[in-house]
């Protein structure tokens, strides 16, 4: 493996759930420990299960693993850090500001970005030389900062701003206003991070075409401002051998070999280890040590999994979909998990049962229109390009709001549009257009704003509802996008996921967001499933065995409604195959 | 000695104001002029109720405005600690005039039948 290669102090591990950092950086650790080094194992997963991989409770303080002598771990906890940074700010006004002050300020605390920053805050004093950090040779994380967080923390306007009078003139530099560390402290931590003799960055995917464009964004973001010393971990390869027996097996493992082939020009130059699929969840210090090495894979003898869990196909789901004859469907979810796929195949079923359908995509790729427009006569596809939603939106406001600023006045302006919240905002407006067509038809679409953003996006929202009830009763003709989003009669969320730990943890929290939003999902949608195929192949056989036990804590747990969408041969595009993929 | 002002804004996002579904103008140019009157020496210190809730709570002045009005009647200006304005962002001359710039509108000399250019 090249990313073990003279590693530096740091290891950064970064890729979306499910990729298996959290493995590979267990991987590493072991490996490292094992060859003399003391190593500091950090997660800041949400769904970390450090502590289950080596059989010890760890949580938030260094822990020494028993098993691997010169090995420690600390798990943080991002929401429970996002928590303790909300009660830090709230809790000293809470009973001397008014209730419903002190509840509109917990909301605005509760987005990504607080989350990301208050967990950066946690592992801050990591990175800098303390009698802490003193104690080992390398520190390797199963997370990384995004560009965001990096960003706001180099803001040199903002640091003078913020932290050394106290007083807040920058803009959008919300979440740091809590911070507890140190001004110096945040600057060592980010120079460390861009500091290629002490910071080694591991991105980790999948073979997926998508997954890789993916990684090839998070590369050129995060070496754009200073992490130049990446490498690429391509995880959870099918074995060749697998394909020679099980037709769904060769089909994955060509499909995976071509986008190998096609991997975008920018990830090329990067140092690159490939590591095979495993058939076992990745718990125990064996099949750690294995994971890194070119063992090939034996069959293991297990215990046939005891638990039957129906498989509903989407095809069922869409049955309860269609009894109110028009309304909303979205599909909600993390990045790769399938929500473009899964929305394609409802608005094709319900299209091809006689119903009036309008398709609408953030899918960049468009291939969505280009097979889809004109092949079924109720079916209309649409594109909302979150790009350049984001560039007209942006041009609008400096064009109006910005027309009558000096120069300097437009340049403070333009700088704050460059804002991630502009393009949240920016997609939400395109979609408010389109919601309204829901009235008469169905709109299906692949792209919603979470919870957090339409609470926020909301404050108007409920003033209009306010002045509504103050005003004449019989006038409640009156709907704001949220009021739809909340009635279920009107809108039907469907959250997509995989049948992973970390996916499904990530859909659960989705699930949380959207209901403090006061928003219930409607359905769950497991994708890409192995278990809802007839693989013969013994190591796809164990994955479903495995997928069995996260489709079993959906239907029992988290979801009334859910469905489970089977891993095709094919890539699903064009009206047969996403009627084949939703009839499971 | 400078005089220090304090501008108490509603809970949001981002005090520029980007951060809603419609941009809110007021915040628009109230950051510019804010941004103009710093680069000519005033003090302006902003306090967002959803980052700085202490500062809300700890000032006597601030915190009775707050139970008297509601939160609906920010933004709250304070110039030295005292009452200046509430309900709306001052403009570029109001901030002139309480950190002593010198505006062009203010060094204009007065001329007719009275003073303070409000004539009879």
């Amino acid at each position: 493996m090249l990313f073990l290669k003279q590693p530096p102090r740091f290891l950064f591990f970064t890729g979306k759930g499910g990729v298996g950092k959290t493995s590979i950086a267990c991987a590493t650790a072991i490996q490292l420990a094992e060859s003399g080094k003391r190593v500091l194992l950090v997660s800041t997963d949400p769904a970390s299960n450090v502590g289950q991989v080596f059989g010890i409770n760890i949580g938030n303080h260094i822990t020494a693993v028993p098993a691997v002598p010169n090995l420690a771990a600390l798990e943080i906890d991002p929401q429970a850090a996002a928590q303790g940074y909300r009660d830090r700010i709230v809790g000293p006004v809470r009973g001397i500001l008014p209730d419903d002050v002190v509840k509109g300020i917990e909301e605005q605390l509760s987005g990504a970005c607080t989350t990301e920053i208050a967990a950066f805050d946690e592992f801050t004093a990591l990175l800098i030389d303390s009698p802490v950090t003193y104690n080992y040779d390398h520190i390797i994380f199963d997370t990384a900062p995004t560009g965001h967080t990096i960003r706001l923390l180099q803001l040199p306007g903002a640091w003078s701003g913020f932290l050394e009078k106290g007083k807040g003139n920058a803009s959008c530099l919300g979440p740091l206003a809590g911070l507890e560390k140190q001004r110096e402290q945040y600057e060592a931590a980010v120079d460390a991070l861009a500091d290629g003799k002490r910071t080694r960055l591991i991105l980790v995917a999948r073979a997926q075409q998508s997954t890789l464009r993916e990684v090839a964004r998070t590369h050129e973001e995060l070496a754009g401002i200073g992490l130049k010393q990446q490498h690429l971990v391509i995880n959870g390869i099918l074995p060749k051998i697998e394909a020679e027996t099980d037709p769904l097996a060769a089909a994955i493992y060509q499909r995976e070999q071509a986008a190998l082939n096609a991997i975008p020009e920018v990830l090329k130059q990067l140092p690159q280890d490939l590591v095979a699929l495993k058939a076992f969840d990745l718990f125990g210090l064996d099949t750690l040590r294995q994971l890194l090495t070119d063992t090939p894979y034996q069959q293991h003898g297990t215990n046939e999994s005891a638990i039957t869990v129906d498989k509903p196909s989407l095809s069922q789901l869409v049955d309860s979909i269609v009894a109110d004859g028009h309304g909303l469907v979205m599909t909600m979810g993390k990045g790769g998990v399938g929500k473009t796929t899964v929305a394609a195949a409802v608005a094709v079923e319900l299209a091809n049962r006689g119903l009036p359908v309008h398709l609408t995509t953030s899918d960049p790729a468009a291939h969505l229109s280009d097979t889809l427009n004109g092949t079924l006569d109720n079916l209309t596809v649409s594109r909302i390009d979150p790009h350049e939603e984001t560039e007209r939106y942006r041009q609008h406001v400096l064009d109006t709001k910005g027309a009558k600023l000096d120069a300097h006045g437009r340049a403070l302006l333009e700088e704050d549009l460059r804002s991630p919240c502009t393009e949240e905002i920016a997609v939400f407006q395109a979609f408010s257009r389109i919601i309204r067509e829901a009235g008469k038809k169905f709109v299906v679409m692949d792209t919603a704003p979470t919870g957090h953003t339409l609470l926020l996006l909301d404050a108007t929202g409920a003033y209009h509802r306010e002045v509504a009830r103050q005003m004449d009763k019989a006038h409640l003709q009156f709907t704001t996008p949220m009021m739809q989003l909340q009635d279920p009669k009107q809108t039907k969320i469907l959250i997509v996921t995989l049948a992973e730990k970390t996916p499904v943890l990530e859909a659960a929290n989705l699930q949380l967001d959207l209901r403090r939003a006061g928003i219930e999902p409607w359905a769950w949608v497991i994708n890409n499933s192995v278990a809802a195929t007839t693989t013969t192949s013994s190591l796809l056989h164990q994955r479903a065995l495995n997928e069995l036990v996260e489709i079993n804590s959906v239907a029992k747990v988290y979801s009334k409604h859910y469905a489970v969408v089977p891993m095709l041969k094919d890539e699903p595009i064009g009206v047969q195959r996403l009627l084949d993929l939703a009839a499971g | 000695m400078t005089k220090t002002i304090q501008v108490f804004d509603p809970a949001m996002c981002c005090s520029s104001g980007v951060c809603g579904t419609e941009v809110d103008q007021q915040l628009v140019n109230f950051s510019a002029d804010a941004d103009w009157a710093r680069n000519n020496g005033a003090l302006i210190e902003r306090f967002n109720l959803a980052q700085q809730p202490m500062d809300f709570a700890n000032n006597k002045v601030v915190r009775d405005f707050l139970e008297r009005s509601g939160q609906e009647a920010l933004p709250l200006i304070l110039v030295d600690g005292e009452f200046a304005l509430a309900g709306r962002y001052p403009n570029r001359i109001e901030l002139a005039r309480w950190a002593g710039i010198a505006t062009v509108i203010e060094v204009q000399p007065v001329t007719g039948c009275c003073s303070g250019g409000k004539c009879c």
